[in-house]
């Protein structure tokens, strides 16, 4: 066992896919020398030399479509995106080629990719390096969305991402790159499509992934003290999405709150807080609620903790949950008469 | 910084001739050459009767299309008449190992490449997205979106050389697509990484009905290979045999290794965008006779009739050989195909996700009943 950062467990990943399959290549901005911004490919050119780790020119669609074409050749890309907005210019390639591919070739083309995207905030980024983009390739047909938030799950599921037959956007949360564990690697954990119950609890489930994950476990525990037993679902992976813990976790808590840091409108957090409804709803004391990132661009700074979901603001969703079966009429429009 | 000289200035051995490459005329006769680096020689007469006779039957199919369309058995077809020379020029200029990448007005382009009509055609008839075997041809799908085919390219022809071949790639673009980003970022990456892709650019002087010179102030499209230290030409693109001879450089080029090659070939299509588009809008009669005048397949035939390569024997059989395949497109795309809606859901990812499956059994639960009720 050793103190592994989740930065560590990403490079280790990459690392140990370039060692054991050559068709494996890590490409992208600043990879190579530098070791990337974040450092998570640092050292691989130096140890697997320039063939199978190399700096590009700066430009996200041309990186992503130069691994497509070189999937063309039999060649598995691992491509970084610098950061989640920085990743927009790719944004017609990943949602008109990658993830459309298999499909439209009916299965003659296929594109085993990984884009990783560092993304969201906490880090006091300034604009246009903090954005949570996930929704954008969840509500695209053909891409899997995985984001871990431990180091272990960092590790398994980047080397599941890599020989993957499919093109995976993995969102990698940078407030957690420094996070620790003890562990030994290589690790696996559960695979793409599998939830993990990160805390066990009886009377609300919390649902959350990512960079929330954290936040959602010490809301969990300060709910303790306030005599809530919460139980704490990470999806580990938005697409493939696992219905079937959510839900058997849901009809035994009765009550769910949606933790996302992303924008709420027409997110993930809605996309979760409406399939637990259309599953749970004869199990459900109270109306799902979601603690998301607000409507607005993500904040300067120095205001970013004003807008992330952080652990009072969940508190006081679960403190929202009915528990005296009174009317939650906190939300827009909940007060229109019929 | 030290830029790499050249004689006649910076860098001038990667830029295109002034005046673009001609070696045929618009009568067919052999047209004056230059005696600098834009020489080429005239391509062997047997490669220019190939060319021709694939024109021939390129147009053929492409007006047969254009005829299905208006029957109503495309949902829509892009046609290339006029274009034929460097749709057929410079597919014949690279071999069955190389790549290609077309859009989705390479049809005749696609003919050309070996790929069946009817295969070509599944995209407009509206029945899948791609009828062909991308992997099989090593043509990737017809490309709708402008100009991210190129980078698609730029990639293949840089794993090609990893794997230590040859094969070089062959991507067309229109004049329009050169303004989108793709472009330059595909230019810009095929360089960097010395990638074996022969840019080629059909400058058919309209993006739908937006004229060139509101496209680009460049000298010429061919222009923009410099800035990427990228070796470029300008043709007439209605000279086949310009086509052939500056595609056979380019072949050589990116097969030596020596990094990408651009082609600007002008040309024109004489129909409109589409059978949806009214082209009277936006270019006169005037324009387009002009243009008729400057056809390549009545160029390059006269040019072989005169040299005695082609008398009235090899254009019957020629011409037979080409209503036997429209006959044979015209057949099988009457025929209604069969599309079944459980495919849907097969290519998706290799293995569907549950989500996937739940509507998988809701569309099959909505067929069933359906065919209930019709019983």
């Amino acid at each position: 066992m050793s103190t592994i950062t989740m930065a560590n467990a990403l490079n280790q990943a990459l690392r140990d896919s370039i060692a054991e399959d050559e068709n494996v290549l890590v490409f992208g901005e600043d990879v190579g020398t530098l070791g990337g911004v974040f450092r998570i490919t640092d050292g691989l050119t130096r140890d697997f030399g320039e063939d199978r780790c190399f700096d590009t020119p700066l430009a996200e669609a041309g990186i992503v479509g130069f691994a497509l074409g070189m999937c063309l050749t039999g060649f598995r890309p691992v491509v970084e995106m610098q950061f989640d907005a920085f990743a927009y210019p790719a944004f017609e390639q990943i949602a008109s080629h990658v993830a459309k591919m298999r499909n439209r070739t009916a299965g003659k083309v296929t594109l085993p990719m990984v884009i990783r995207v560092p993304y969201a905030g906490g880090i006091g980024g300034v604009e246009h390096h903090c954005d949570s983009s996930e929704g954008y390739y969840a509500h695209t047909p053909g891409l899997k969305v995985v984001t871990p938030s431990t180091p272990a799950d960092a590790y398994s599921l980047l080397r599941e991402a890599i020989a993957d037959p499919d093109p995976v956007v993995f969102m990698e949360p940078k407030v957690l790159y420094w996070s620790k564990a003890d562990l030994e690697l290589p690790a696996t954990t559960e695979p793409f499509g599998r939830a993990a119950v990160r805390r066990n609890g009886t009377d609300v489930t919390l649902v959350t992934y990512g960079p929330s994950v954290p936040t959602a476990l010490k809301a969990a525990e300060a709910a303790q003290e306030e005599g809530w037993n919460v139980e704490v679902i990470d999806l580990r992976t938005i697409v493939p999405f696992d219905d079937e813990t959510v839900v058997e976790s849901v009809r035994r808590t009765g009550r769910c709150v949606v933790v996302s840091e992303a924008q709420g409108f027409g997110g993930v957090a809605g996309e979760v807080a409406a399939r637990v409804t259309e599953r749970c709803f004869h199990s459900l004391e109270a109306p799902v609620l979601r603690v998301s990132g607000l409507d607005i661009p993500y904040p300067a700074p120095k205001l970013e903790h004003t807008y992330l979901p952080g652990v009072e603001r969940i508190l006081d969703a679960i403190a929202r949950l009915q528990w005296d079966d009174v009317p939650d009429l906190h939300h827009a429009g909940a007060g229109a008469t019929a | 910084m030290e830029t790499t000289l050249a004689p006649g200035g910076v860098a001038a051995h990667l830029l295109p001739s002034p005046r673009p490459v001609q070696l045929l005329d618009p009568d067919g006769s052999l047209a004056e050459q230059p005696t600098d680096a834009h020489h080429y020689e005239l391509p062997s007469a047997e490669r220019l009767l190939h060319v021709w006779r694939g024109m021939v039957i390129g147009r053929r199919l492409d007006v047969q299309s254009t005829a299905l369309t208006k029957q109503g058995r495309l949902a829509v077809y892009p046609g290339s008449r006029g274009q034929e020379a460097c749709q057929v020029g410079a597919v014949q200029a690279i071999t069955e190992r190389d790549w290609m990448f077309p859009t989705y007005r390479e049809s005749v382009a696609l003919f050309t490449r070996g790929v069946d009509p009817v295969e070509a055609l599944t995209l407009l008839r509206g029945d899948a997205h791609c009828g062909y075997d991308p992997i099989a041809h090593k043509t990737a799908p017809q490309c709708t979106p402008l100009s991210t085919q190129l980078v698609h390219a730029a990639g293949a022809a840089h794993g090609e050389k990893r794997r230590g071949s040859d094969a070089v790639a062959l991507a067309f673009i229109g004049d329009g697509a050169t303004s989108e980003g793709d472009f330059h970022e595909a230019l810009n990456f095929a360089a960097v990484f010395s990638a074996p892709v022969i840019f080629f650019v059909q400058n058919n002087k309209y993006a739908i009905s937006v004229p060139l010179a509101k496209q680009s102030k460049a000298p010429a499209l061919a222009y923009k290979g410099i800035g990427y230290g990228i070796r470029s030409e300008q043709i007439d693109g209605n000279d086949p045999a310009a086509v052939l001879a500056v595609m056979d450089a380019a072949v050589e080029h990116a097969r030596g290794g020596n990094g990408p090659f651009l082609i600007e070939a002008h040309t024109y299509r004489m129909d409109a965008h589409t059978n949806a588009d009214d082209a009277s809008r936006y270019r006169t009669a005037d324009e387009v006779s002009a243009w008729l005048a400057k056809d390549p397949l009545s160029r390059l035939q006269t040019y072989l009739t005169a040299g005695g390569h082609l008398d009235d024997a090899g254009v019957r059989d020629a011409e037979q050989e080409a209503e036997e395949r429209a006959a044979d497109l015209r057949d099988r795309m009457n025929a209604e195909p069969q599309v079944d809606p459980m495919s849907l859901f097969d290519h998706v990812f290799a293995e569907p996700t549950p989500q996937q499956q739940e509507q998988r059994a809701m569309v099959q639960a909505e067929l069933h009943a359906e065919s209930e009720e019709q019983a």
